[in-house]
């Protein structure tokens, strides 16, 4: 009875944990499958669609999660077949230092500027 | 000469967004994919079309030959547009075409071959699409060209015609 006890106990939290990590894959999923564009439907997203293309692309996201693949390494595999338009959030590159850094800039000339004046004002 | 100094800010960052909103006027708002990439043939496994069996990349790429890899299905009217194209273009005898039957009905993927002939010397089952993203297609018909380093070299998208069977045929002279 007490082995059979143990058993249960193993049996159940093996369960668990593989419920778990289902759960974490699945999330992962949901999240790459959001920042991937539908090529040949405007304005949605591959979690979106319901198109050929987009369900392929389910099926290739979920194969390489289960290949252990992290979420950037999924990204520059869609990236090196599709390139960079496949991808919502663009990544930072050559082409789009200009998109991340301004803001930067701008935010840096502001407080610049803020600073000045608050000191010229004192 | 502060005033004009902020003047001289704003008006640099107007000109600014005008050229970057001037350059994106031109720019599609749909995806355009590149036609003059190089990249490796990817690595994959696929069933073939008649055996049934599963055949690895590595042993269908094996000639030192050209290569077409032509992105077909039975359900696509292009398909049949550009097939007479491709029947000319197999009898190159320095090119091998190798289809790739995208998700598709076996029964009407064969009774397409028996009606408007075999031009491939390999046809692939992509059932789920999966083997077309290894390439990086993204719909039917779609051809890549691979040179004999075993590199796509060329994609074109949509269906073949005379102009690019000239260009194909300019490759592989």
């Amino acid at each position: 009875m007490k082995i059979f006890k143990i058993f249960l106990i193993i049996f159940l939290s093996l369960g668990f944990i593989q419920s778990q990590s289902e759960e974490k894959n699945n999330d992962l999923k949901n999240k790459i499958l959001k920042n991937i564009r539908c090529l040949i439907c405007q304005g949605q997203s591959v979690y979106d669609s319901e198109s050929d293309f987009a369900s392929s692309i389910k099926l290739i996201v979920n194969k390489k999660i289960n290949e252990d693949m992290s979420e950037d390494q999924v990204y520059k595999f869609l990236i090196e077949k599709y390139g960079d338009w496949i991808i919502y959030e663009p990544t930072l590159n050559k082409n789009t230092y200009v998109l991340w850094l301004l803001p930067l800039l701008l935010f840096l000339l502001g407080g610049a500027i803020m600073i000045k004046n608050l000191k010229f004002k004192k | 000469m502060k005033s004009k100094l902020i003047l001289i800010i704003i008006f640099t960052f107007l000109i600014f967004c005008f050229l970057i909103f001037y350059k994106g006027l031109d720019k599609p708002n749909i995806y355009t994919p590149k036609t003059n990439i190089e990249k490796n043939v990817p690595i994959f496994k696929a069933k073939d079309f008649y055996s049934n069996t599963y055949i690895n990349s590595k042993n269908i790429f094996i000639e030192e030959n050209y290569y077409i890899v032509n992105v077909w299905a039975s359900w696509c009217a292009p398909c049949r547009k550009e097939h007479p194209l491709l029947m000319k273009l197999s009898k190159n005898k320095t090119i091998k075409l190798i289809g790739l039957n995208y998700r598709d009905n076996l029964k009407n993927a064969k009774k397409f071959i028996n009606e408007l002939g075999n031009p491939y010397t390999q046809i692939l089952i992509d059932k789920d699409g999966t083997l077309a993203v290894e390439f990086g297609a993204y719909g039917v018909p779609e051809t890549f060209l691979i040179d004999r380093n075993k590199k796509i070299i060329r994609k074109f998208v949509g269906p073949i015609n005379k102009i690019i069977i000239e260009e194909i045929k300019t490759i592989i002279k």
